[in-house]
């Protein structure tokens, strides 16, 4: 009946078991080009069989002690290997974010024992998260096929280990199945630390000195979270004698101040995990590793898992100072991560940071906590999810091609590369151009944040809004500028990865084009579900005029393309003073000399790069934070 | 009301908008002692554009700017059919990105540059645009503009704040000086007309008159700080926009250009100083 469940979790790492033995490529190919689909195929049976059961929450596994044992194992042997790499590494101190959380889950289980309640909880945004992770993270796999191979040909200094980076990436997504469909806290723990994980192996992969620190400070920061995590849990079963998230919940929402803290502490953990400031830093770190793993770690899980818990756990920080803080460290991360990317000139560089950045406006959402709000945050998060693995795997494709991710390199690119650029046109318009996901969301956040009073998150949101439309549209103006260097550029992209690009490409004006349908038939129930009572967030009037606005955005552009077609125009060079060599690449310089013209964008790295407002930012948040674990615990609120 | 005001937008607003560059400019040239041209100039400048062949430097130049105008009056429309204030400034910073588009599109350097300066602009104005919008909802509870005039008093008593961060930003929206960053009034400066560098003919005319519709609207929005249910709010309103144009006029006059990033310091600084508190207020009052 519920079969896909235990195969979504269990399927995914034994096919990654599998390819770690397989050493031979085509057979690789085809093992993945089967267990993807496969996985998508159960995903859509587990949609298909709750939706026969009337679309209400499933609670299931209530009684498998055989299970929670296994997981038990599984922190242990976790917690072993986490060890051993510290070890290896000479970085002893990070182990003991893996020992202490470990032994004290551990011990609350042996001593509360088995609790009688569900272990498995499907819901609308469950089944959401499964779509995401089985569809987006699926296609990167596929992507990750074609791509893993040119990435060797090309950086022949990496040892070749792609049997192990397979099998991360299955694992990987076996857990986050694990993580968005368990209810029991304690298996929430085990499968967030497992991503912890595997994304620590993702980021390591290359194994050159970068890439080894960048992987272990991804690993202290996410095991700190995970520490938060374990602590909250015990603080809270230990208390409560309960143990799902649901309770957690609702024994919040009641007043019990052991779930109130665990909230807190699980919110902190959350902070980690979606690359919040101050723990931006490990997710630009993790762009050492190979484009595919980026692909994941932005799009379709890791980050994601953060945002998850957070919407999770809205309705018990809706109007507490738990929320209130937690939405304004989303809201400073918005705003200042984005002016951070104004001021990069690496296209990853700039997709990071927006990550980061539109994961803040998602937890500024979450920590406000309202219908509305939560409503703009699952839009963001599923136009985020398709927008970014298509970016990342558009960018990496370019850079096979151009040799470069410069953004001054991609001058002209729709005429040199058009296909790579119409999708990456596509990918940064479902970003951020009206009416698409992120500004009905932002219009949702902002009327949102004013009724909870949230000063600081209207300003950060009003800010940040202008400065996010500033490197997007600085990016696109790139990408259109009639080129200039006109050598032809060979599009070496493999078929595989095209397929993927198109179906994310479809994917993403799919979604622009039928939001209010999903509005109304998905994104509704999951809010009545989260919320118990609940009314419509946007008026029919509004819906309807967002409508005609995506017509006449999709429109007038198109019916001005075509009958500007039939004008008359006389074309001219460009103006340069007269100064012109016969074309627009070339002038007479004050020597008499013909100079080639070479146009180019300010990106004021040296006053509003990393190096000069990362620390200070980090410094305050983490100010901010301490503040809130003060206020909370000590129980001023 | 909600089929005619937008059609008396649509048409009634290059009129006005015309009529106001006139005075413009006429009121400027008495400020430097001159004659000046008679008011109808603007039109007849229009006019002898559209006669014009159109000269471009890459076809699709054409395309982005008849958008650019379309959409921007389709905005005007919105705004004056009554509908959602946030989703209007919402559209219309998507209809700003289509200039951008037209004058990078191009690649010519001062059009290149002018664009890059646009994008610099849109980016100084927009705090303090959607500010604006929020500032109203919490003062009526709602975005909607046909809501917002039948108010029992006119918002500027409670949004003085707001009001002043607006006609700022209006400076830098009407690419006037000490913000014609994008766009000069010579064509003698460094930047040559910027965005408008590359755009020939009846090209330019579209320009122009997508100007007098965008500060039309600009224009209104101070009308809405104005405006309440009593009828004489109505000419009382019309007084202010007048005042706000030559205001606008007298700053034009008197100062010279600014550096783009002291331009952004500066926007931003009056945005939170002014509207922030304003907002700050508001909502501990309410």
């Amino acid at each position: 009946m519920w079969w896909s469940i235990p195969f979504l979790i269990i399927f995914p790492m034994c096919i990654g078991a599998l390819l770690y033995c397989i050493h031979v490529q085509k057979v690789r190919k085809g093992i993945a080009y089967v267990a993807t689909p496969a996985i998508m195929a159960a995903t859509i049976d587990l949609v298909v069989t709750y939706f026969n059961h009337g679309g209400q929450p499933v609670d299931l596994y209530v009684n498998v002690p055989a299970a929670s044992h296994f997981i038990t194992a599984g922190e242990i042997a976790l917690m072993i290997f986490v060890t051993w790499k510290c070890i290896r590494a000479k970085k002893y101190w990070i182990s003991l974010l893996s020992i202490v959380p470990t032994i004290m889950i551990v011990n609350m289980e042996f001593k509360l024992g088995e609790m009688e309640a569900a272990h498995i909880r499907v819901d609308h945004l469950s089944l959401l998260m499964c779509l995401i992770v089985a569809f987006v993270g699926g296609l990167i796999t596929i992507y990750a096929m074609g791509y893993m191979d040119g990435y060797h040909q090309h950086h022949t200094e990496v040892p070749e280990r792609r049997h192990f980076f397979f099998m991360v990436v299955y694992v990987f997504i076996g857990a986050m199945f694990g993580f968005v469909l368990s209810s029991d806290l304690v298996w929430i723990d085990f499968f967030w630390e497992t991503t912890s994980v595997c994304s620590f192996l993702l980021i390591g992969y290359t194994q050159s000195e970068e890439a080894v620190t960048n992987s272990f400070r991804a690993l202290w920061m996410n095991l700190l979270g995970g520490t938060a995590l374990a602590f909250g849990i015990v603080y809270f079963e230990t208390a409560a004698k309960a143990s799902t998230l649901q309770a957690l919940v609702q024994n919040s929402q009641d007043g019990v101040r052991a779930a109130a803290i665990c909230v807190m502490l699980m919110a902190f953990a959350a902070l980690t995990k979606a690359a919040q400031l101050p723990f931006s830093t490990w997710l630009i770190g993790a762009m050492v590793a190979p484009t595919p793993s980026s692909a994941l770690l932005h799009s379709a899980t890791m980050v994601k898992a953060g945002i998850y818990i957070l919407f999770r756990l809205a309705p018990a920080m809706s109007g507490t100072m738990t929320g209130y803080f937690i939405a304004g460290i989303g809201g400073f991360t918005f705003f200042m991560t984005s002016v951070i990317a104004i001021g990069q000139v690496d296209a990853k560089k700039v997709l990071a940071y927006s990550t980061i950045s539109n994961l803040g406006l998602m937890v500024a959402c979450a920590g406000i906590g309202r219908p509305e709000t939560i409503w703009a945050g699952v839009f963001l998060m599923m136009f985020h999810a398709i927008s970014k693995s298509l970016m990342f795997q558009d960018v990496g494709a370019t850079e096979n091609c151009l040799h470069s991710r410069h953004l001054e390199d991609m001058h002209g690119l729709l005429y040199r590369l058009p296909k790579l650029a119409v999708f990456m046109f596509i990918g940064i318009a479902g970003m951020y151009l009206a009416p698409f996901g992120m500004l009905i969301s932002k219009w949702s956040a902002l009327r949102a944040s004013v009724d909870s009073k949230n000063v600081l998150v209207i300003l950060f949101i009003v800010f940040g809004s202008a400065t996010t439309s500033f490197y997007w549209s600085k990016w696109l103006g790139k990408i259109i500028s009639r080129t200039m260097h006109n050598e032809p550029v060979k599009d070496i992209t493999k078929k595989n990865e095209m397929v993927s690009l198109s179906i994310h490409a479809v994917a993403m004006v799919a979604l622009c084009a039928l939001f209010p349908v999903v509005s109304n038939i998905y994104v509704h129930p999951l809010l009545a579900e989260t919320f118990g009572t609940y009314t419509d967030v946007l008026s029919s009037g509004i819906m309807n005029m967002l409508v005609i606005l995506i017509l006449v955005v999709f429109l007038v552009p198109l019916v001005a393309y075509l009958s500007s077609r039939q004008l008359h125009t006389n074309m001219k060079l460009s103006y340069m003073n007269g100064a012109n060599c016969g074309n627009d690449n070339t002038f007479t310089d004050s020597f008499g000399d013909p100079k080639k013209l070479h146009m180019a964008n300010d990106y004021f790295t040296e006053r509003i790069g990393r190096h000069a407002l990362m620390v200070p930012c980090q410094l305050a948040v983490t100010a901010a934070i301490v503040v809130m674990f003060c206020i909370v615990l000590g129980g001023v609120a | 009301m909600r089929i005619l005001m937008p059609i008396l937008f649509l048409l009634l607003a290059p009129l006005a908008g015309g009529l106001l560059d006139g005075m413009d400019r006429k009121i400027s040239a008495r400020m430097q002692r001159r004659v000046g041209p008679p008011i109808l100039q603007p039109f007849y400048d229009v006019q002898k554009l559209f006669a014009k062949q159109r000269i471009v430097v890459t076809n699709s130049q054409t395309f982005l700017m008849i958008t650019y105008m379309v959409l921007i009056i389709f905005t005007g429309c919105m705004f004056y059919s009554g509908v959602d204030m946030l989703m209007c400034f919402f559209m219309l910073s998507t209809a700003g990105i289509f200039l951008y588009f037209s004058a990078v599109v191009t690649d010519s350097p001062y059009s290149y540059i002018g664009g890059q300066r646009e994008l610099f602009q849109e980016m100084c104005c927009e705090p303090a645009v959607l500010l604006t919008a929020l500032g109203f909802y919490i003062l009526e509870g709602s975005f909607q503009t046909s809501d917002l005039i039948k108010a029992d008093r006119s918002a500027i008593l409670a949004l003085p704040g707001f009001f002043v961060a607006f006609l700022f930003i209006l400076t830098i929206k009407m690419r006037k000086s000490p913000f014609d960053e994008s766009t000069s009034h010579h064509p003698h400066q460094e930047l040559v007309k910027g965005v408008t560098t590359e755009l020939g003919g009846s090209n330019l005319a579209l320009f122009q008159i997508t100007e007098w519709y965008e500060n039309v609207l600009m224009l209104s929005v101070v009308a809405l700080f104005i405006l309440n249910k009593n009828p004489w709010s109505i000419l009382c309103a019309v007084l202010v926009v007048l005042a706000t144009y030559f205001l606008e006029i007298l700053i034009d006059n008197t100062s010279a250009r600014m550096k783009s990033q002291k331009m952004l310091q500066l926007s931003w600084a009056v945005t939170i100083a002014a509207a922030g508190v304003n907002l700050v207020i508001l909502i501990l009052v309410r």
